[in-house]
């Protein structure tokens, strides 16, 4: 072992090896930083190269990409408020709040170098375990697996927020949207309305955009200005590097969370950043400040997220299952280098398994030390006017969402989703609860299936699973200390000023009914098919109507009661647009691109949204329109990519990029 | 879309290439491909195998196809496959510059009906077909060694599971194989893949599997050579005429067919055999095909053909595929034809009892 770990040290560092790790870093720094685009788009366009090179310097370029990648999606997340990639969401809820009172350059110090502890730290238990880990992988059967999906869900407790009601229904409503589509077991598509984008149900992508980005983006172009308040981000790198070693052992925790989930195949790496969020902020003893920009929401999900990478790699080398999407690109650039994953990995091929653990372990420092260098120049974009980056930041998130499905579909979801979105912000629902049930509805239900086939109800008596429910246990009532419940506090019904509930009782209403519509569809299903989707209903039916008696009596003394139109802070200037302008503006765009494609609707975006919302002279803004465009248009060609067509391409074959 | 003026021009310097290369089958086309990009679609993600499948051939092709424009690999997954199928169907021109690559989980909603499907076959021209086997195992403890009278009668008596992605998948051929053979089979569906069957496998969750030939010799013969496995049959491959043969890969074990004929003293016959004779064939021994758009002018069409027949020709290609395909012959010419035929043609009331069976076992409809 020692000496395939040395010749796999001598090789990495030989020449070309490391021009291809660089290479990898610096594609995996770019597509970072642009939100929502993570491993799979990066991965996505080093396939056609990689054909043909030689295993080491592939593998290289590989692991260099996707390394980084949970590095520096930070910036999105911590500046924009918006998800860097799926890995980074749990970032946005303190990172972005540090960002705004104008302590970016902290929150970024504290995530770059949480990043690089947790990606070494995932690479040292690769290392070590990858040797062993075969059998212990193995030791986790579908039964082993519900039950952490089970522990995945109790975390929704921790992340509720002011009202235990609301996250519960906010993951109901996620598990239910995630039910759309297929059924695991039996193929029926449920909930699809016969439309066929439906049936695959919807991508992790565009609902993670939809839930995070789009509210922000709307919240921030009301609120006027540039995101950062004080114009300046502060110094204080040193402060973030310090306030790393002060909580270092928080970090270490959170990176072995990240190793464990990473390593079980079909859990998948998505959660790991709430997870994780959700660990520290039930285990400290003052989760007060959290949401409100602690330090630690930053460095628990930075140091999860880099281990997880590490953690992800040993299903995908020693069985070819991988744990994550990019896991999964990356196996499929494996075999095109014609490395089989496998038990040889770890026998014949364990000089390329320490190729491998060696660049894992320098990207990360390569990715840290770049984004540390980068920083200053990135968190300019936050003093910005917001007015001047809401158009790129759109068709980032757009494009992000399409190559998805790379369907019309696609963006339609994520303006659809998006609402919903915007509406659970301005009604204080959890976000992350929904996120939490979106990702995990599909894995419980496969695995409690295939538990029950494999095992009828025993399953439940096995140890693992008795373990794994016994930490559940503990984690649900070290949780349960934090969130209030009932009739609020009097420095709560201060806050409170909400008089007319109205709208908070119409969306209740709205849940309400998409939950019954779940539970009737259910029911219309075989039972397989349907039993799932109607156990969901069955439990938050009741919830739902307990949350609209209390919205349409105008309870405004209960937690429950909440509306950022009435207490938002973007409200205190009094020539802030309504909610629905915003709205509007996304509609319309929406409709464009359904009438004539998305190329030329964003096209049109840039200018006439430039025109209006800032004083920029046509020539800056023609400047801009061609550089954002072009941008992505060369991205499309690379991945050979179509951008979505509106009626006007069904009527006509256009050359692209229009058609 | 791409502009269509091919034909002209390159006829004397393509000649001259065709001639350099030496390996003039087909008369020298005409047709020139230079500076194009060539869209290759794969209604698939970028994760699997026929992903892997098609980046082997892209820059082979490429290689191949006079002009040696770019090809490139569009992904395209979605609704079992049937979207990027569709597109093609929908938006191919007869230009020769847009190709599609289907796999069995492309000929099977086709054969079933599946409402999805706005694509036919028969719209389309064959240039290449990459055949796979499908090997079957157990786990050790059943006590089977292998599939003659007596093993299959302690294999009948034993309760299996087995991990499977869904009764109309490709898994449809394992299914089928099970019944007729009498085994006690019952299926848990919701696998992502045959990855995670095997995994079950692995675990003893499972203690029937099968693999395709290249996942089976990379995965699963490591864990034959370990004793955790037993190799019981293939579904057998397809000689030149479409005959069911002993798969070449593994010639010491019994197709299906032989295996029944051990257990019962007679080939099997009925609608039950027939279904998965077809089943089988549109799966597995034409699993991966590529195709243009039928009415692609003559020279185009000969032009892919030929890249097609240069590719395998070439020297070393032999030992690259059977590392990354399974070492069968991959069908060019006109036997990529009858393998086409045999996968895409389906007898009526083969597909009825199919579909049938499926309702009344699985309350599956296609």
């Amino acid at each position: 072992m020692i000496e395939a770990l040395l010749a796999a040290l001598a090789d990495i560092t030989s020449g070309h090896h490391l021009i291809y790790l660089f290479a990898g870093v610096a594609m995996g720094l770019v597509v970072g930083i642009f939100p929502g685009l993570g491993g799979i788009v990066g991965l996505s366009i080093l396939l056609p190269f990689l054909y043909g090179m030689d295993p080491t310097s592939a593998l290289s370029m590989l692991i260099g990409l996707v390394a980084v990648i949970p590095t520096s999606d930070t910036f999105a997340s911590v500046l924009m408020g918006i998800p860097g990639s799926s890995a980074s969401q749990a970032t946005v809820l303190d990172g972005f709040p540090l960002a705004k009172k104008g302590e970016g350059a902290r929150a970024l110090g504290a995530a770059f170098s949480a990043s690089l502890f947790g990606g070494l730290f995932g690479a040292v238990v690769l290392t070590f375990v990858i040797v062993v880990a075969r059998e212990v992988i193995l030791l986790f059967t579908s039964a082993e697996l519900f039950m952490l999906t089970i522990l995945g869900l109790s975390m929704v407790g921790v992340l509720a927020g002011t009202s235990l009601m609301k996250g519960v229904l906010a993951c109901a409503l996620g598990l239910m949207v995630s039910s759309i589509g297929g059924a695991p077991a039996t193929g029926e598509f449920r909930m699809s309305l016969d439309i066929p984008y439906l049936g695959d149900g919807l991508p992790l992508v565009v609902v993670g955009l939809a839930m995070f980005a789009v509210p922000e983006i709307v919240d921030l172009l009301r609120a006027g200005g540039s995101i950062s308040r004080s114009q300046t981000l502060g110094r204080g790198w040193l402060q973030g590097l310090k306030d790393m070693w002060l909580y270092k052992w928080l970090c270490l925790r959170c990176a072995g969370i990240g190793c464990i989930i990473g390593a079980l195949p079909g859990l998948g790496g998505s959660v790991v950043d709430w997870i994780a969020y959700g660990h520290v902020k039930q285990t400290v003893k003052d989760a007060s400040q959290f949401g409100h920009g602690d330090i630690r929401g930053v460095l628990a999900p930075e140091s999860a997220n880099n281990a997880k990478e590490g953690g992800g790699l040993i299903p995908t080398l020693l069985f070819g299952i991988p744990g994550s999407g990019s896991m999964a690109v990356f196996l499929g650039g494996m075999v095109l280098i014609g490395l089989e994953p496998g038990p040889a990995m770890v026998e014949g091929k364990l000089n390329l398994t320490y190729v491998i653990i060696w660049s894992l372990a320098l990207a990360n420092v390569l990715g840290a030390g770049a984004c540390l260098f980068l920083s200053k120049y990135v968190a300019m974009l936050t003093t910005i006017r917001y007015a001047f980056l809401a158009p790129f930041m759109i068709m980032v998130i757009c494009f992000a969402a399409f190559q998805a499905q790379r369907d019309l579909g696609d963006l339609i979801a994520l303006f659809g989703v998006g609402l919903i979105g915007i509406l659970m912000k301005r009604f204080g629902w959890p976000r992350p609860a929904f996120l939490i049930g979106f990702v995990l509805a599909d894995q419980s239900e496969t695995y409690l299936y295939q538990a029950v086939q494999f095992y009828d109800w025993d399953f439940l008596y096995r140890t693992g699973v008795l373990i794994i429910f016994a930490i559940t246990i503990v984690s649900a009532w070290m949780g349960a200390r934090n969130v209030p419940t009932g009739e609020s506090d009097a420095a709560e019904a201060a806050h409170s000023r909400v008089q007319n509930m109205r709208p908070q009782a119409w969306f209740a209403t709205l849940v309400f009914a998409f939950l019954a519509w779940g539970l009737i569809d259910g029911l219309t299903q075989s039972f397989l098919g349907g039993i799932y989707t109607i156990g969901i209903a069955a439990l938050s039916l009741p919830v739902a109507a307990r949350l609209m008696y209390l919205t349409w009596t105008n309870n405004t003394a209960h937690t429950v009661n909440f509306d950022l139109e009435v207490e938002g802070d973007h409200l205190q200037s009094a020539d802030t647009p309504p909610l629905l302008h915003y709205l509007l503006w996304l509609a319309a765009f929406l409709a464009a691109i359904m009438l004539i494609g998305f190329w030329l609707a964003i096209v049109g975006f840039f200018a006439i949204f430039l025109r209006v919302k800032t004083d920029a002279s046509w020539l800056r803004i023609a400047v801009m329109t061609v550089c954002g465009v072009g941008f992505i248009s060369a991205l499309a060609w690379i991945m050979v990519l179509d951008f979505p067509g509106g009626l006007l391409q069904e009527a006509f074959v256009l050359p692209w990029p229009i058609g | 879309m791409k502009s269509l003026t091919l034909i002209k021009g390159a006829t004397l310097a393509f000649a001259g290439a065709a001639l350099t290369l030496g390996t003039v089958a087909t008369p020298a086309p005409a047709a020139d491909f230079s500076g194009k990009r060539i869209e290759w679609i794969i209604p698939y993600g970028t994760g699997g195998g026929s992903n892997a499948w098609a980046r082997f051939y892209a820059p082979r092709l490429q290689k191949h196809l006079p002009g040696e424009p770019t090809v490139a690999v569009k992904n395209m997954p979605g609704a079992s496959s049937t979207k990027g199928t569709n597109f093609f169907a929908r938006r191919a021109a007869t230009d020769g510059l847009m190709a599609l690559g289907t796999s069995g989980s492309t000929q099977f909603p086709y054969l079933l009906d599946d409402r999805r499907v706005q694509y036919d076959y028969k719209d389309w021209e064959v240039i290449l077909a990459t055949p796979v086997g499908g090997i079957v195992y157990v786990n050790p403890s059943l006590g089977v060694t292998k599939a003659d009278k007596d093993g299959m009668k302690k294999l009948q008596k034993a309760a299996l599971k087995f991990g499977s992605q869904g009764a109309t998948s490709l898994d449809l051929v394992p299914l089928l194989a099970f019944q007729i053979l009498g085994l006690n089979v019952k299926p848990v569906f919701g696998m992502k893949g045959r990855g995670p069957a095997r995994l079950a496998f692995e675990r003893g969750e499972v203690r029937i599997d099968y693999q395709t030939t290249p996942a089976y010799l990379k995965r699963v013969m490591p864990l034959v050579k370990a004793g955790k496995a037993v190799p019981l049959m293939t579904w057998g491959m397809l000689d030149d005429n479409g005959n069911l043969v002993r798969d070449p890969n593994f010639p010491d074990l019994p197709h299906v067919g032989e295996v029944f004929e051990t257990m019962h003293g007679k080939k099997p016959k009925g609608p039950a055999w027939t279904a998965w004779r077809a089943f089988m064939a549109a799966g597995y021994p034409a699993q991966k095909m590529i195709f243009v758009k039928k009415g692609t002018p003559a020279d185009i069409l000969a032009a892919w053909r030929k890249a097609a027949q240069d590719t395998i020709n070439e020297p070393g290609f032999k030992e690259a595929a059977a590392k990354a395909l399974g070492d069968y012959p991959q069908a060019v010419g006109k036997k990529a034809e009858v393998l086409y035929k045999v996968a895409t043609t389906v007898p009526p009331s083969a597909k009825k009892w199919v579909r049938d069976w499926l309702k009344r076992e699985y309350n599956a409809v296609p």
